[in-house]
């Protein structure tokens, strides 16, 4: 029961207290660049969850078996990126074969994957807070959720933010990021919900 | 383009984070206080200085269709020595900058200077354009953290302020602040050039459009069309 309770912790602080684009600021690029249609961003996040379980699921066994096993634990960041890259061609190459179909609504966005942070924040972060493979994976699915959820909230307040008017100066980018601004401080409403949600 | 122009463009004309709005993760992230944003800066330009001049170095002998991938090799190589160096000497800075220390080998900024310019131009010239850019990105940062330090947090580079340290205005310090004081900075970059500056989102906005590949280039425009 503690496990799963964990677990469900986990999953509710990644998904909502610490969404990783708004409140801790990693995957912007793609946050800002490719909210604008709502079936694009919910493409981007599909791909996003994929390629987040995909990369912890290969990266945490790589920490623990080889790097640790071996005392190359400073070479985390060059393995985790080349691993992560290469894995993207390889799931872009398999998809473009296998299932056309569903290359053909996520290939698009699996390049630019590579060098989203968010990816490369997931599993470094899984190895810095000591998780279980269990508990990565579990963490990984929230924080591709809470991309998801960002992605596709956001993309409805910039369907409304095509038809207003804002001063000249502030058309365009200003304006998308004074209102995520205002989107992330909505998501501050969760802070104490972890702490409460077993009492 | 004489070398001073060179050094300067980074700087001003196309200030990778104001106007190119490149690098806009650790840009949001550790500018809540003004020497988390100056060791970012620091560690970031001495990182984008040896990547860009190795890449230029290489620039003949790396095959064109696997160059991302050996660029980012170099670029993690590079950012694991930042890493140990800091590690060893600023072991504080270290740990309040934590995982976007790590970040800098995918920050847009780094990879976009290496496949824009680096991989053209000759190994001085890509040191200079470096330097440029990384002061430009530094700049950028001091400014963005100076406004939310000081307004925020009522203090500057950890000294307080009299009067502003009464009354901070909380919220610049945390996530939304981020955001709101990115947007408004932008918007006055805009203001004083006019407006000649204000890029179009989507794919020719894109930041990691220099890395999609040219195969991705239809694909990106007919995205662009549908919009």
């Amino acid at each position: 029961m503690d496990t799963f309770k964990t677990l469900v912790m986990i999953l509710m602080t990644s998904v909502l207290v610490n969404n990783y684009v708004l409140s801790r600021f990693l995957g912007i690029c793609p946050f800002l660049g490719v909210s604008k249609k709502l079936n694009q961003a919910t493409g981007m996040g599909i791909a996003v969850i994929f390629v987040m379980l995909m990369a912890t699921a290969v990266t945490w066994p790589i920490q623990y078996y080889l790097l640790d096993r071996f005392e190359l634990g400073y070479m985390r960041t060059i393995v985790f990126i080349l691993v992560i890259a290469a894995l993207v061609q390889l799931v872009e190459i398999v998809l473009k074969k296998n299932i056309p179909s569903l290359h053909a609504s996520l290939g698009i966005y699996l390049p630019l994957i590579t060098t989203n942070c968010a990816v490369l924040g997931v599993t470094i972060n899984n190895i810095n807070d000591g998780y279980t493979f269990l508990e990565s994976m579990v963490n990984s699915l929230g924080c591709g959720l809470g991309f998801l959820l960002a992605m596709v909230l956001f993309a409805g307040v910039r369907s409304r933010l095509e038809e207003a008017e804002p001063p000249k100066c502030f058309e365009g980018l200003p304006i998308t990021l004074v209102s995520a601004s205002i989107v992330s401080l909505a998501f501050f409403g969760f802070k104490g919900l972890v702490d409460g949600l077993f009492m | 383009m004489t070398k001073m122009q060179n050094f300067l463009k980074g700087l001003i004309k196309e200030n990778p984070v104001l106007v190119l709005v490149l690098g806009t993760c650790p840009t949001l992230a550790i500018t809540s206080s003004v020497l988390n944003a100056l060791g970012m800066g620091v560690a970031a330009t001495a990182v984008l200085i040896c990547s860009n001049m190795a890449v230029s170095a290489l620039r003949n002998v790396i095959p064109d269709k696997v160059r991302i991938p050996c660029y980012i090799v170099l670029i993690a190589g590079f950012v694991t020595m930042v890493e140990m160096v800091m590690h060893a000497f600023t072991p504080a800075l270290y740990e309040s900058l934590g995982l976007f220390l790590s970040l800098i080998v995918v920050n847009c900024i780094i990879l976009g200077r290496a496949e824009m310019y680096a991989a053209k131009n000759k190994v001085l010239d890509s040191a200079i354009d470096a330097l440029g850019m990384g002061l430009g990105f530094t700049l950028a940062l001091f400014i963005m953290s100076s406004i939310r330090e000081i307004l925020g947090n009522g203090s500057f580079m950890g000294i307080e302020i009299p009067l502003l340290s009464d009354n901070p205005i909380g919220i610049l310090t945390l996530a939304p602040g981020g955001f709101f004081v990115f947007g408004c900075l932008i918007a006055i970059v805009n203001k004083i050039s006019g407006g000649k500056t204000s890029k179009k989102l989507g794919c020719s906005g894109c930041p990691s459009a220099a890395i999609c590949g040219k195969k991705n280039e239809e694909a990106c425009d007919k995205k662009e069309e549908e919009n």
